[in-house]
């Protein structure tokens, strides 16, 4: 067996281990699980980490903005792409806003971000039944900083991959 | 709560005789008008209340400093301390020596008895004007249990506020909040309760889920507040006294948030998003039947009941920025309110009816403000980093709110406030503490 091989057996192996359970693969929603825990590995095409570091699992936003940058666009379709190479998995949008915000307020514009990522996976032909949508609104910054470096990357919608078989 | 159902068994006015009114008021009648601009705090003394046994002793010492901490924490309110006392009460049924109060510039007496008797508590109370020489008011008695001391001492502040400003008093009252630990990329979060003056604390929650904005009842039995206890937002209804919680109904595939009770307690007026557009609803709590509100591409949210229950205030960005708005009760049209520079969020309907609570968002700054019902005079009570989520005591003459502070430590903590924007304090809280709910009067 050669060693790339190998790699992709393994990469599979965690893939179907995790999908046993419900869990989503990566994110930084809830419980803070930080960005850096997609199974398998990134070399395989297959992963949720290839789709997190390669793909890229998160298009950023202007500051109270919900509109998709070319940036963005350029993401999803390559999260489209993704997703429908890879059936196995549905994913759950997480939309997020930076500190400069009443807390309910920054819920609704969450709401918005990940709906706007939502429509754009569906309009590049992402099955709807297969995107949840989410609001963190400010509760779940990954930059702790105050400044504008860390706001821009607050200001995010990030696509959590879920195991197909269980929901 | 339960603890304190059975605290007060009664309360009720004694028949502690007069005494004789003094025929010339010196500097006229002992009175604070909360709305006059410059107000120097008011000089008081409030000696431990009598008692005629030692194991009530240190019950008469305790009454007398949760009392004195509540009518000093107004702002409004000095204490004189025991030692400038020149003849300490002994015997609350003896004549009042007035000049020696005024010779200390102490303008009002409180003086109290208490009485024990197994974990029976026997509080009686009188307020004195000193400068009139005469007596403010009638003698009271309070009836509860020793656990209940804390509720029966501001009882007795709750008397004394009103009697001296003509205002309803706050002190009786208590909080609910989102208690903090954790840094921001971590922060957990837990709901929890405590009397107005932080003493108390009670969580609700654990800290597994995010819990957000807590609200109460009218009544103040209940909560409605939104949780992620099903990974997504969803509102609960939590019943204070057994602390047992109820999530309500909520469509497939929508997120619910920012709960309040109207003031019948039955309806709920909320946020629900859809496809990324979030909109205003009403619900029954008990039959879960939903109306919608308003249907605009727009972001409605963070709605208020008027205390006559027949408008709403909310903040929607139709007009392309956070401002406050006002409609009935049922929906239609809405007139806009907030005109000034800045962004208008959190608006909270003030219990007197007269005024709008907000924060308000301008130049890169956070204040809480309120304003007429018409939006208009727009007062800012403060400013900070961020500020955010005005609670109205039960009063109408003070405001609790939100402050996080700046950075990678930013923490948040409880602030309040009086409406003239004086008196800014923290209220004191074990943890972190945000979204604070000011519950109405307790029964």
């Amino acid at each position: 067996m050669s060693i790339l091989a190998k790699i992709l057996t393994i990469g599979a192996l965690l893939v179907v281990t995790a999908c046993t359970n419900s869990a989503g693969y990566g994110g930084d929603g809830q419980g803070g699980a930080g960005g850096d825990t997609a199974a398998g590995s990134a070399s395989d095409p297959t992963s949720p980490a290839f789709f997190q570091q390669s793909v890229g699992d998160r298009v950023l936003f202007v500051v109270d903005q919900s509109t998709l940058t070319d940036e963005a666009r350029s993401i999803l379709s390559a999260q489209a792409e993704w997703l429908m190479m890879n059936t196995d998995y549905n994913g759950i949008i997480e939309g997020h806003a930076d500190e400069q915000g009443t807390r309910e307020y920054n819920l609704a514009l969450g709401a918005r971000r990940a709906n706007a990522a939502r429509e754009f996976l569906v309009s590049r032909g992402v099955a709807g039944n297969r995107l949840k949508v989410l609001s963190y609104g400010k509760e779940r910054p990954i930059e702790i900083c105050s400044d504008e470096s860390c706001y821009a990357k607050n200001r995010r919608a990030v696509t959590i991959l879920s195991s197909g078989l269980t929901g | 709560m339960i603890r304190f159902l059975g605290t007060l068994l009664a309360c009720l006015v004694v028949g502690i005789a007069m005494l004789a009114q003094s025929a010339t008021a010196q500097q006229g009648p002992l009175r604070i008008e909360i709305t006059e601009g410059v107000i120097e705090p008011l000089p008081f003394a409030v000696p431990d209340f009598v008692s005629d046994n030692a194991s009530a002793a240190k019950y008469g010492a305790q009454l007398s400093r949760v009392i004195a901490a509540d009518l000093a924490g107004t702002g409004l309110f000095r204490e004189i301390p025991a030692k400038a006392f020149i003849s300490p009460i002994t015997d609350f049924g003896a004549p009042i020596k007035y000049a020696d109060w005024k010779a200390i510039n102490a303008q009002a007496l409180i003086a109290g008895a208490v009485t024990v008797s197994g974990s029976r508590l026997t509080v009686q109370f009188r307020v004195y004007d000193v400068f009139s020489g005469a007596e403010l008011g009638n003698g009271l008695q309070f009836v509860g249990k020793t656990d209940g001391l804390r509720r029966m001492a501001h009882k007795v502040a709750d008397a004394v506020y009103s009697r001296i400003t003509g205002e309803g008093g706050y002190f009786d009252s208590r909080v609910a909040f989102v208690s903090e630990v954790g840094p921001k990329n971590d922060r957990r979060k837990r709901l929890a309760i405590m009397d107005y003056d932080g003493a108390g604390v009670q969580y609700l929650t654990d800290s597994a889920t995010i819990v957000l904005a807590p609200r109460f009842s009218p009544s103040g039995d209940r909560l409605l507040y939104t949780s992620y206890e099903t990974g997504f937002p969803r509102i609960f209804v939590m019943d204070v006294g057994k602390v047992k919680r109820r999530m309500l109904d909520s469509p497939e595939g929508t997120m619910s948030f920012a709960p309040r009770f109207a003031p019948n307690g039955k309806t709920v007026v909320f946020s629900l998003a859809q496809g990324g557009n979030t909109d205003l609803y009403t619900m029954g709590v008990n039959n879960g039947k939903r109306t919608r509100l308003t249907s605009a591409p727009s972001i409605e949210t963070a709605p208020s009941f008027s205390p006559d229950g027949r408008q709403i205030v909310f903040e929607s960005d139709r007009s392309g920025a956070q401002q406050l708005y006002i409609m009935p009760a049922s929906g239609g049209e809405a007139r806009r309110i907030s005109f000034g520079k800045g962004r208008y969020g959190t608006p909270v309907w003030s219990p007197r009816g007269d005024m709008i609570a907000f924060t308000k968002q301008s130049k890169g700054r956070f204040h809480i403000g309120v304003m007429r019902i018409d939006g208009s005079e727009e007062r800012l009570l403060t400013a900070s980093f961020l500020d955010e989520g005005p609670s109205w005591a039960p009063n109408g003459r003070v405001i609790m709110f939100t402050r996080e502070t700046q950075g990678a430590s930013g923490r948040a903590s409880l602030y309040s406030v009086d409406i003239t924007g004086r008196n800014l304090r923290p209220v004191r809280t074990p943890d972190g503490a945000s979204d604070p709910s000011w519950s109405p009067l307790q029964q």
